[in-house]
């Protein structure tokens, strides 16, 4: 999928940023479905957190928050890019945003282990 | 005496249904990729149809698909593009494929005239000449673009022309971009109509191919920008 003409920087980021807004698409009912236990059922609750402890669910937040940051940030350039003035540097902007994204996941993975 | 080196090199042949016909080329120290089409058509098959007219990267005739990437082929060098001695060229991407590497331009040009991308003129021959101050902000904006070849690579690299075949594309909102920002065109309300309706510069995902391609170093996505900051602040003044 990524030859020929796409690749270079910025078609990689537009197809990060098509990802993750998918994968958290998909991950948002599984989360609000989960917090609705702490109504209904809150020693489904206890029973699901206690699994949440688990290293494999660890390090499937550490790419979630990974996800969040790097859609967030991704957003917020091409925002920049469509009502501020225009600025070289895109390529700059987009790495920085991973590179920001993978620093905070990564915090938060040694915080969690 | 070295051995003669040859290259294997393979060419779209049909219309939108072909084939690639593969050929051997002789390798020369100085060859572009238009060299290569020409000795295909001159020493092995006169009927393979191709376009090219200056030679120099001046009239935008000549692009095609060089390995799946959109090139200006009379300024591409063979050596720049051919991977372990083979290199598949075929006709631009996105457009109607008349024959062989030679694409119908047509839509590409309609586009431009869609876009409003025309001069709207404020004075009339009888008028004296106005006089532009090079260094103002709206002609500096404007020169940025003027000098596109309409050779239609940053068309063929683009992924939303692709998907919505409506789109203008990005040599059309540059062109309405440079125009918007002459001061001696008389209509840009005319221009942000033109580019904000359902094809218009808001589809632009800003991928950036066309500025990646672009062979004369020119900055399409800059200028679709450009036109969704007009655009959103004309929205914005006309409500009130």
């Amino acid at each position: 999928m990524i030859h020929g003409h796409r690749t270079h920087t910025l078609w990689i980021a537009f197809l990060l940023h098509r990802i993750s807004g998918v994968a958290l698409a998909l991950f948002l009912p599984a989360h609000f479905w989960v917090l609705s236990y702490a109504l209904n059922a809150p020693q489904k609750l206890d029973g699901f957190l206690h699994w949440a402890e688990t290293p494999i669910v660890k390090f499937a937040e550490f790419g979630l928050v990974f996800l969040l940051s790097v859609h967030m940030l991704g957003g917020l350039r091409l925002m920049a890019l469509e009502f501020l003035p225009w600025t070289s540097g895109q390529k700059t902007a987009a790495a920085s945003a991973v590179a920001a994204s993978t620093f905070l996941a990564g915090i938060f993975l040694l915080r969690a282990i | 005496m070295p051995k003669e080196q040859q290259m294997s090199v393979s060419v779209w042949r049909g219309g939108a249904a072909g084939a690639y016909q593969p050929f051997d080329v002789k390798m020369e120290d100085n060859q572009t990729v238009l060299d290569v089409v020409a000795w295909i058509q001159q020493y092995a098959d006169p009927t393979l149809s191709y376009r090219y007219a200056c030679r120099v990267g001046m009239c935008g005739s000549c692009a095609m698909m060089v390995n799946g990437v959109p090139r200006w082929t009379c300024r591409t060098h063979v050596k720049k593009v051919l991977k372990d001695g083979h290199m598949e060229i075929g006709p631009l991407r996105n457009l109607p494929v008349i024959k062989d590497l030679a694409t119908d331009m047509d839509p590409f040009f309609d586009k431009w005239v869609a876009a409003e991308g025309l001069h709207h003129p404020t004075q009339t021959r009888h008028d004296p000449i106005e006089a532009i101050d090079p260094d103002s902000a709206g002609r500096v904006e404007a020169n940025a673009g003027i000098e596109c070849i309409n050779c239609s690579v940053c068309y063929a690299a683009c992924d939303t022309v692709a998907g919505n075949p409506d789109y203008l594309g990005p040599a059309a909102l540059q062109r309405a971009w440079s125009v918007y920002n002459d001061s001696k065109d008389a209509n840009k309300q005319t221009i942000l109509d033109a580019v904000s309706g359902v094809g218009g510069c808001h589809n632009c995902h800003s991928q950036g191919s066309c500025a990646v391609h672009c062979p004369n170093e020119l900055n399409p996505m800059n200028a679709i920008a450009g036109l969704k900051r007009g655009t959103a602040r004309n929205f914005f003044k006309r409500r009130k």
